[in-house]
């Protein structure tokens, strides 16, 4: 079922002025992590939702794009905002070595995602040893609040560029669903050979869907540099990363325009209640997490967007026999 | 006394929230003036890799938070008591990040601890951001200090000091037994302070005629130094030179012992285990004759040994993260009596203007230049006879050298 | 520089880690060669079979290879539940699916650990942790010795089990030919149960082995799942004598590669074989072409 394209507007547009409303930093926290899953969730959608080539080491374009934005940033002058977008390239070149490799070489299921899982953690273990990193030390980017310098004074700055990224992500995903291309995507996700078959250049396919997917989650990485003005390869390209991207889509709704966000609003929902319950323990969220992907995959597999759709169809039929 | 202190939970946090959100117009100004608590957020590492000395920091900064409570607290603010707010940094920097942004919802007035370089980098800066005055309790990463950060303050010396004391020091002890050290290789963690301080060493030791064999590497946690013991054994250096933390530098030194490689000193710069009476205790053999140039506390100052006696009483190891983090909650606590206020820029200006001696650290009294306490000072340090002893400077020593190591 | 002094002694450890990762992996290569699941949950479950071991010391004393009699039916247990109930179920029998449950329940068994026991790493010191056992050229940690033996050992019983038990012919014959086996009356759900079931079981083995030259830490599961996974790719999904020979292959390259690359760079080698074997060799060196 498409996303109606004006539904999707109505969304992003009904979000634009959440600052003027709302004046607590803790909330306009929550709102900006929860973009920011968002973001995050919709770029492994493109490759895992709609591609079905689901990656387990996402963290390699994500922290490749971090890295980049904040080595150029602090090694070499180049303006932060510049940043950005080269952080998208880097996630998209990325994606290409990473897609490359393993598609050309076959590699589908649960090879792929072993693969996906080993080339971030390669790429931590070179960031871990390379000096320009800062390797074990860290990777810090001084503290000098200026619009300029896409470093805000306060919350309300990040809120903006956050929800332009994910309005980006998500406009994205809404093309897929209506284009040539995300028509043929769809088809290899179904059955590869078949599409082969109608003539399909599956790899190709493929990689523009890792490029994509690569490119906002540089995105991301380069917004958690300047959100946090700080990374080491264990933030960069560690498992935490590529785990939440994963969960956020395939809770909220893999293959779907608003399933990353409902996915990602679910997570943080769920991290602050845990939080209050049990003070902030390490690893509870996270447990949580699990379960609820675990429940999600054994009772509503489709994700949490289909609920709202199996809720009316269980209701019972109505005059003219539909629900 | 537990009144004092609690976990900082989310519920905090949102009450903060809440509360900062309705607090538009001030109350009057003498309402406000009488606080009966000074909010005070504590950070260390008390899970993870470094663990060991967050847990340490905290017992240090919460024994002092309750010893000011129980003088009655702040007099020049009616009494108000230290409100030690405590979190968990996890020993990971995303994490001590955040709780730095919660404390500045919670509205703290000041900040201490962090413990670990790697942390305080990243937590004075997230600090300044909101420019909450920060005490830092240990992190001798000397950038946490030339960042041009004003809020942040560190009450004991940098890894610079460690080396510009270290380094004479080791040539006086080696010229004392006729200069028979000649090579040395260093082991470091590979964190901010590790690498800082082996930088550092690498760069004076040529001076004072030791040539560095190697400089070896290794992440917090390592739990396998066997093939580094190895390096170190055909490198057959005559000192070894450890710069990390407690856990890695306990196994280094027991697998040492266990290959049966016997070096003329260990001579460790900031060595996380070396002058810890845990080590000591628990493993006497490897921790024999091991030297170090560490933080220590006056041992003719009758204060410290008292605190010693009282944190021994609690079963805890009398360690330097108890008595810095101690000593860092003091100094808090005289700027907050000059300064007579909770606000969090007077604060400031009162640690920047110290001049605080009640403290029982072998410096003078405080004296603050871009945040650092210039009258502190460095100690060089020995086990002897199942105990650490100051063996430099004379003036607070209790033994000579043992050098080189007897076989 | 290639002194055999510092060559030989990384080479046994290398051994020695090796055949304690064999163990591990023979879990997991049984696994997925009777149920054809992936189980990312392996490592995770060796964390926990690590952590039951240190409990068992701190509180109870028992020294870790007395503890085997306890920690390997305990992990036979939990896995044999595992399968029976959450991951039948869940996953609906969708392939793509059990993949994803696994990693579900490694990341809920991770975080449970990390909440249940912080992130402090638990070491324990039997007397003989640091005595070593001198090979002429080269000084050994006892405990590596000793899981270097009992890997072997523990083999050896896996083996006989497959190959000589009614037991293990159920299993085999499961794993050749699943509609076949269930004709000639062998109840499917209960075996693919006691695979797991023994597969898990090696872990617990394997954690005894382990814990006295190694740790216990939430974020175990993570490095030996890789590494798990390596040596099962390598030696070929299914094959015993492919995981032996990986598991020790992988073993020295991470002792070597610690050795000459560094303590942090070091850690590549194991990924880099295993992206290679992926691309280029995915059936491993003893397994079948698909």
């Amino acid at each position: 079922m498409r996303t109606p394209g004006l539904l999707v507007l109505l969304v992003l547009v009904a979000l634009a002025p959440l600052p003027l409303l709302v004046h607590s930093d803790f909330w306009l926290h929550f709102a900006i992590m929860t973009l920011y899953f968002g973001l995050l969730g919709q770029a492994w959608n493109l490759l895992g939702g709609y591609g079905g080539q689901r990656s387990f080491g996402h963290a390699a374009f994500f922290g490749t794009g971090a890295y980049a934005a904040a080595v150029l940033q602090v090694d070499f002058g180049v303006n932060p905002w510049a940043c950005l977008v080269l952080a998208g390239l880097f996630g998209a070149a990325a994606g290409a070595v990473v897609g490359a490799l393993s598609f050309r070489y076959g590699l589908r299921g649960s090879y792929f995602a072993l693969v996906t899982l080993a080339f971030a953690e390669v790429f931590r273990i070179v960031a871990d040893t390379v000096p320009f990193t800062g390797a074990g030390v860290g990777f810090q980017i001084p503290l000098k609040q200026a619009v300029a310098n896409f470093q805000f004074h306060d919350k309300p700055g990040f809120y903006a560029v956050i929800l332009a990224l994910t309005a980006l992500a998500t406009a994205l995903a809404w093309w897929i669903e209506n284009s040539r291309f995300g028509a043929e995507l769809v088809a290899v996700r179904e059955n590869e050979d078949a599409a082969r078959a109608l003539g399909i250049d599956v790899n190709r396919t493929k990689l523009w869907a890792i490029v994509l997917s690569g490119a906002l989650s540089g995105f991301a990485g380069s917004f958690y540099a300047q959100y946090f003005l700080y990374l080491d390869p264990r933030i960069a390209y560690g498992v935490e990363v590529s785990v939440t991207a994963l969960l956020v889509p395939l809770i909220g709704g893999v293959g779907t325009v608003f399933g990353p966000l409902i996915g990602a609003v679910a997570l943080r929902a769920l991290n602050e209640v845990s939080g209050v319950i049990t003070g902030g323990a390490p690893g509870l969220n996270l447990m949580l997490y699990g379960a609820l992907l675990i429940v999600i995959l054994a009772f509503v597999p489709d994700g949490l967007v289909s609920l709202g759709a199996r809720l009316r169809a269980s209701r019972p039929l109505g005059k003219l026999g539909h629900a | 006394m537990s009144h004092s202190r609690r976990s900082f939970s989310r519920r905090a946090v949102l009450a903060g929230a809440g509360a900062a959100s309705v607090a538009v117009i001030g109350a009057p100004a003498i309402l406000r003036a009488q606080a009966k608590s000074v909010k005070v957020g504590i950070i260390h590492p008390v899970t993870g890799g470094v663990s060991y000395s967050g847990t340490q920091g905290r017992a240090g900064a919460t024994m002092a938070a309750d010893d000011i409570n129980a003088k009655g607290g702040i007099k020049s603010l009616g009494g108000a008591k230290i409100d030690a707010m405590l979190s968990d940094a996890q020993s990971k920097v995303d994490v001590a990040v955040s709780e730095i942004e919660k404390y500045n919802e919670a509205g703290v007035s000041a900040i201490v601890g962090g413990y670990a370089s790697f942390i305080c980098l990243a937590t004075t800066q997230a600090a300044a951001k909101h420019d909450i005055p920060y005490v830092v309790d240990v992190g001798t990463d000397d950038r946490i200090v030339s960042a041009g950060l004003t809020n942040t303050f560190r009450f004991s010396p940098g890894y610079g000091v460690f080396v510009k004391t270290a380094v004479p020091a080791l040539k006086e002890i080696n010229a004392a037994a006729g200069s028979p050290a000649k090579t040395a290789v260093i082991v470091h963690e590979d964190s901010a302070f590790g690498t800082g301080t082996a930088g550092l060493l690498s760069k004076e030791l040529p001076g004072i005629g030791i040539e560095v064999l190697d400089v070896i590497k290794h992440p917090t946690p390592t739990l396998d130094f066997n093939n580094i013991v190895l390096t170190i054994k055909a490198k057959n250096p005559d000192i070894i030179i450890p710069a990390n933390y407690y856990n890695e530098y306990v196994i280094l030194a027991r697998t040492l012992l266990q290959q049966k490689v016997r070096p003329k000193a260990i001579y460790s710069v900031l060595g996380g285990g070396a002058s810890q009476y845990k080590f000591v205790k628990e493993f006497p053999d490897a921790a024999k004759y091991i030297m170090d140039c560490n933080h220590w506390f006056n041992p003719k100052n009758p204060a410290a040994l008292d605190l010693k006696k009282r944190t021994e009483a609690k079963d805890l190891f009398y360690t330097y993260e108890v008595f810095l983090n101690y000593t860092a909650v003091m100094l808090l606590a005289d700027a907050l009596e000059r300064a007579a206020s909770t606000d969090r820029a007077k604060i400031t200006a009162a640690l920047a203007s110290s001049t605080w001696s009640g403290h029982f650290m072998p410096y003078g009294p405080t004296k603050f230049e871009n945040g650092q306490n210039t009258g502190a000072r460095a100690v060089n340090l020995q086990v002897q006879d199942n105990d650490i002893k100051v063996i430099l400077p004379p003036e607070f020593a209790s033994a000579k050298a043992v050098f080189p190591m007897p076989a | 520089m290639l002194q055999l002094q510092i060559l030989l002694p990384a080479i046994l450890n290398g051994l020695a880690t090796g055949a304690v990762y064999a163990l591990v992996a023979l879990g997991l290569t049984l696994i997925y060669g009777v149920l054809h699941i992936v189980n990312f949950a392996h490592g995770s479950l060796l964390m926990l079979a690590l952590y039951g071991v240190y409990f068992l010391y701190n509180l109870l004393g028992i020294d870790p290879y007395l503890a085997l009699p306890i920690m390997v039916p305990a992990m036979f247990v939990l896995g044999y539940a595992l399968q029976r109930t959450v991951i039948a179920t869940a996953s609906h029998g969708r392939e793509e699916n059990i993949l994803l449950v696994t990693l579900g329940l490694s990341i809920i068994i991770d975080n449970l650990a990390l909440y249940l026991w912080s992130a402090d790493t638990r070491t324990i010191n039997p007397s003989y942790a640091f005595e070593t056992v001198d090979f002429g050229i080269a000084f050994i940690a006892v405990p590596k010795v000793v899981s270097f033996a009992g890997a072997l050992v523990i083999t050896g019983l896996l083996w006989l089990l497959i190959q000589r038990t009614d037991l293990g012919k159920a299993i085999r014959a499961l794993a050749r030919e699943r509609q076949g086996a269930q004709l000639v009356g062998i109840d499917v759900e209960h075996i693919y149960a006691m695979s797991f079931g023994i597969g898990i079981a090696c872990l617990g083995a394997a954690a005894c082995l382990l814990l006295p030259s190694y740790y216990a830490h939430p974020g175990v599961g993570e490095s030996f799942v890789v590494i798990a996974f390596t040596i099962v790719v390598l030696g070929g999904m299914g094959s015993f004598a492919g995981a032996l020979v990986g598991g020790f292959v992988i073993g020295l390259t991470e002792s070597l590669g610690g050795l000459f690359l560094g303590e942090n760079l070091g850690k590549i080698g194991v990924f880099v074989i295993f992206i290679a074997i992926l691309l280029f060799r995915p059936t491993g060196l003893f397994g079948q072409r698909a």
